[in-house]
């Protein structure tokens, strides 16, 4: 249940913002993580980024995460 | 396991330096079942000398909801002009009165499934004739999220949502399962995401009154096998220490904007930990200033109440890292993923569940 994933937030309205997973856009609320920008790297679980990535760490997570999620449907984690 | 090139040489790295490390019986707890379902999948249980053996714990946050926590939730979902919203992992696990969510939601109880807490609070806000009740389930990776939409729901004015509170916390449930004289735990592979909120340093409490070594790990199956060959070197050592091993996500401090949050909404308090019972200090309780949003004050309803398990079944034993589920005599037998009997055979990550899939 606390799985959590790596996107990359292509834009900010406010405290959401919308961040893309594998070419697929997002909304996540962004109130956990005060300092996000454009273009950040942000962990993502259950709809809210819960921390921000450096860009190198978000890329190895995002590999290791895609092994991971292979076969695991319908998770919580679910961006 | 798959993998070749670099990682291989890093995974043959990190298996000979447990088998080295392991020169008697050990037993260290994996804590998250996001963890328990990695090295199932992997098979790196198989990789591991026969003397380590690892527990899974309390780590499935759904299996540890009480059963009446689940009773209350469908209770709410059958009123009138309201809507239980909830992650889907709680739609099959029976309550109390052994009914499920989704049972419920097919006799006409309204049941809806939502990915974020937020999503709920939209929900609120298009349906403003309508009560939305959010099961508010969780470990501290997921309690910032739901503290999140509480206060967006409050910004925006959504008087008609409201939180049934079912949160735990990690770090003292882990202090009092080492205290239990019926368990032993020489070290523990902390929750990688739990980590990311509350930082490393919220282990410093655990290492120090269990004298057990602290290896927070992510969810890779080198990180996982890095941080257990870095908990049986410590053991060999003598050491207990608070090692990061997913500085990725990680910080000593966790996440501070989250930890705030928590704190002005919630407040520490006892929990009723399914199968396990009552632990002081691993729960939260809503704030009085914010009591309009929690559900139970709200409605009336009572706090919740440990349940007994279902009868013969084991997940008390084997959340508390006494027992792993083969132990239990109904695993794989009365008990299967197509019928399961306890929480942590139909929780998709509970840690029946895993042994059953993976082995
Ligand atoms: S195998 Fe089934 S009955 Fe036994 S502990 Fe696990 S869930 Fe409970």
């Amino acid at each position: 249940m606390c799985l959590a994933i790596p996107g990359r937030l292509v834009r900010i309205e406010g405290d959401v913002g919308f961040a893309e997973f594998g070419g697929a856009e997002r909304r996540v609320g962004l109130m956990l993580v005060p300092g996000a920008r454009a273009g950040d790297w942000v962990l993502v679980h259950a709809g809210y980024a819960i921390q921000t990535l450096d860009e190198a760490e978000a890329l190895e997570s995002l590999r290791l995460f895609e092994e991971l999620l292979a076969d695991e449907p319908g998770a919580t984690g679910a961006p | 396991m798959t993998g070749a090139g670099p990682a291989r040489a890093r995974v043959d790295s990190a298996v000979a330096r447990i088998r080295e490390a392991v020169a008697r019986p050990l037993r260290i707890m994996e804590v998250c079942g996001t963890h328990t379902m990695a090295i199932g999948r992997h098979g790196l249980r198989s990789l591991f000398p026969s003397d380590l053996r690892l527990l899974s714990g309390p780590g499935c946050p759904v299996c540890v909801t009480p059963g009446s926590d689940i009773d209350q939730a469908i209770d709410l979902a059958r009123r009138p002009a309201t809507v239980l919203a909830t992650f889907g992992d709680m739609l099959r696990v029976p309550g109390a009165r052994r009914e499920t969510l989704d049972a419920a939601r097919a006799t006409g109880a309204r049941v809806r499934v939502v990915y974020s807490a937020l999503d709920a609070v939209e929900l609120a806000c298009a349906e403003p004739g309508s009560e939305i009740v959010f099961a508010g389930v969780g470990f501290e990776t997921t309690s910032p999220t739901i503290a999140a939409a509480m206060k967006s729901a409050r910004d925006r004015g959504a008087a008609n949502f409201s939180v049934l509170p079912s949160f735990k916390l990690v770090p003292p449930a882990m202090t009092a399962l080492c205290a239990a004289p019926d368990v032993r735990i020489e070290g523990f592979l902390c929750p990688g995401h739990v980590s990311a909120i509350i930082g490393t340093r919220a282990y410093a409490p655990v290492a120090a009154a269990a004298k057990v070594p602290c290896v927070v790990a992510g969810f890779d199956p080198l990180d996982i096998l890095e941080g257990v060959a870095g908990i049986v070197e410590q053991v060999r050592d003598g050491r207990h220490e608070v090692v990061n091993g997913y500085a990725r996500a990680v910080r000593e401090d966790g996440n501070p904007a989250a930890l705030a949050l928590l704190d002005e909404i919630f407040e520490v308090d006892d929990a009723a930990w399914r199968g396990i019972g009552v632990i002081p200090r691993t729960g939260l309780r809503v704030r009085d200033a914010w009591a309009a949003l929690d559900a139970r004050r709200r409605f009336g309803l009572p706090p919740p109440a440990p349940d007994d398990l279902p009868e013969g079944c084991s997940c008390g034993l084997v959340m508390r890292g006494v027992l792993v589920p083969p132990e239990c005599p109904l695993f794989g037998r009365a008990c299967t993923p197509a019928a399961p009997v306890g929480p942590c055979m139909v929780s998709s990550e509970g840690a029946c569940a895993a042994y059953h899939k993976y082995g």
